[in-house]
């Protein structure tokens, strides 16, 4: 199983295989605060790289969740569908949103490791 | 312009608020135990509200103010005891909403609450409706802190004793440190409690008393759920000056004396708005499911046509569920009548439903 690697717009993705799973990092959800709604992808559904893949909402707002890579979605956690609040729990294990058949596996590449991230997450928060 | 800071900002700080700006004042969103937990805990234990940002407008005088106020406000103010409160609003003449507000008879004149977004304006349309004749403070010098729940009526009077003798929509003078406070048994959440008025060098040391004493701190992040469950209008989403009373279903608010006697600014169109009906009128909205349908959202009837919109909406945490409000054609705000709301492109099934979604009783009466 490879490195876990994260995107600019603050999801995470574990590759296993050509299999990758993607959520939303702990960073995206203590910007957002208590998450109350979560929309998914469509199991069979194909998802291009820094596409809308989902929704989040807090009590405040809505945000969009992208994919950081392209590929078909194989499965979705329902979960986090029946109670959101999982999300804040536990973003970066548990609560993950969707697994896909990645497409291109170079487009792995173009993401951030942690050590990049977490320097990323917090100079665009200060 | 700078932005506006109240005589809590410091406390805030110190309690690592998430500051918003919100009609020109540094306004704390929430605090870090986050909005679903100040919401919960202010329906089950008690929470602290600055509402420092609102207007408090004093205006002196007697006999004559009152009948000239009973120009303005569709209230019957000559039968309004003192130190007791109404809730009404600021209409023009085509009755259309300028400001909601609480107005409560004090033993000099009438206190007024207004909102802040509103009050400087509302300040200058009673200047000239009024023809400066009667001295007008909006008082600058006063915080307005308000703490809600049941358990506030405990707190509070340990702080300030015999507070809790005072019944839903009255008040009086109490004192706190030697210094003259107001306090009102009101509020904006659907809970017993009360709003104090009190000088701002003093606010921050009652406000730390009643953390003290087990209250906590409650950002607007949490009031805006907590208002919308108690099914309470927020002006400039659900109220505004698109809107009259009547349309917005608050003709609770409005004398039945005083709508007979048809003399008060927008009285025309309100008697005929309630003789004829009106073609859009505010009601509860249920999404099924979880969908949150927020403020501009779309509603659509069972044949898909476009018949009102969503003034606000979130997700309610004591109702664990989505929740809105809004305007609909007036022939679908019939209670259980099924609507669609249209949420980032697709139609998702709701009905109107009466309000509040979240009901618990007030203290009437004590005595």
């Amino acid at each position: 199983m490879s490195e876990v690697k994260y995107s600019k717009e603050h999801e995470w993705i574990k590759l296993d295989g050509d299999v990758a799973t993607i959520g939303i990092t702990k960073h995206a959800t203590e910007m957002l605060g208590d998450i109350v709604f979560a929309e998914l992808p469509e199991k069979g559904s194909n998802v291009e790289k820094d596409g809308t893949a989902g929704v989040v909402e807090s009590t405040k707002a809505a945000s969009d969740v992208y994919t950081p890579v392209s590929g078909e979605v194989v499965d979705t956690n329902q979960a986090i569908v029946d109670d959101p609040s999982k999300i804040n729990q536990d973003p970066e294990n548990s609560a993950w949103f969707f697994k896909l058949k990645i497409k291109d596996q170079s487009e792995m590449d173009t993401l951030m490791n942690k050590e990049d991230y977490d320097k990323f997450a917090k100079e665009t928060s200060a | 312009m700078d932005t506006k800071k109240t005589s809590l900002y410091q406390l805030h700080q110190d309690s690592n608020a998430k500051f918003v700006e919100f009609a020109g004042y540094q306004m704390p969103i929430q605090y870090a135990e986050g909005i679903v937990e100040e919401h919960k805990f202010t329906r089950n234990h008690s929470g602290i509200f600055d509402v420092s940002h609102m207007g408090q407008l004093f205006i002196y005088g007697d006999k004559d103010l009152t009948s000239d106020l009973e120009k303005i406000f569709p209230l019957d103010l000559k039968n309004l005891k003192l130190n007791h409160s109404k809730y009404s609003f600021l209409m023009d003449k085509d009755a259309r909403i300028h400001d909601d507000l609480i107005i409560t008879k004090t033993n000099e004149g009438f206190l007024i609450i207004l909102n802040a977004a509103c009050k400087d304006n509302d300040f200058k349309i009673l200047k000239e409706l009024l023809k400066e004749k009667y001295k007008m403070v909006l008082d600058e010098n006063r915080s307005l802190i308000a703490i809600q729940g049941p358990k506030s009526s405990q707190i509070l009077n340990e702080v300030v004793d015999g507070v809790r003798d005072l019944n839903f929509m009255s008040g009086n003078w109490f004192s706190f440190e030697s210094q003259k406070v107001y306090i009102t048994r009101s509020g904006y959440t659907g809970e017993d409690g009360f709003e104090i008025s009190i000088p701002n060098d003093f606010a921050d040391k009652f406000t730390r008393e009643l953390i003290n004493k087990g209250s906590k701190l409650i950002g607007l992040g949490a009031r805006d759920t907590l208002r919308l469950e108690a099914g309470l209008c927020l002006y400039g989403h659900d109220l505004d000056k698109d809107k009259t009373p009547v349309e917005a279903n608050l003709k609770w608010a409005i004398s039945k004396e005083r709508i007979s006697r048809g003399d008060f600014i927008g009285s025309d169109i309100i008697i005929k708005q309630l003789n004829n009906g009106v073609s859009k009128i505010r009601v509860g909205i249920k999404p099924e499911g979880r969908i949150i349908a927020r403020e501009k959202t779309k509603i659509f009837n069972q044949s898909d046509v476009h018949i009102g919109e969503i003034t606000s909406g979130t997700f309610g945490p004591s109702v664990n569920g989505p929740v809105a409000m809004g305007y609909v054609e007036n022939e679908f705000s019939k209670k259980n009548t099924k609507v669609f709301l249209e949420v980032r492109g697709k139609k998702h099934p709701a009905s109107i439903c009466s309000l509040p979604f979240y009901k618990k009783s007030y203290v009437k009466g004590v005595n």
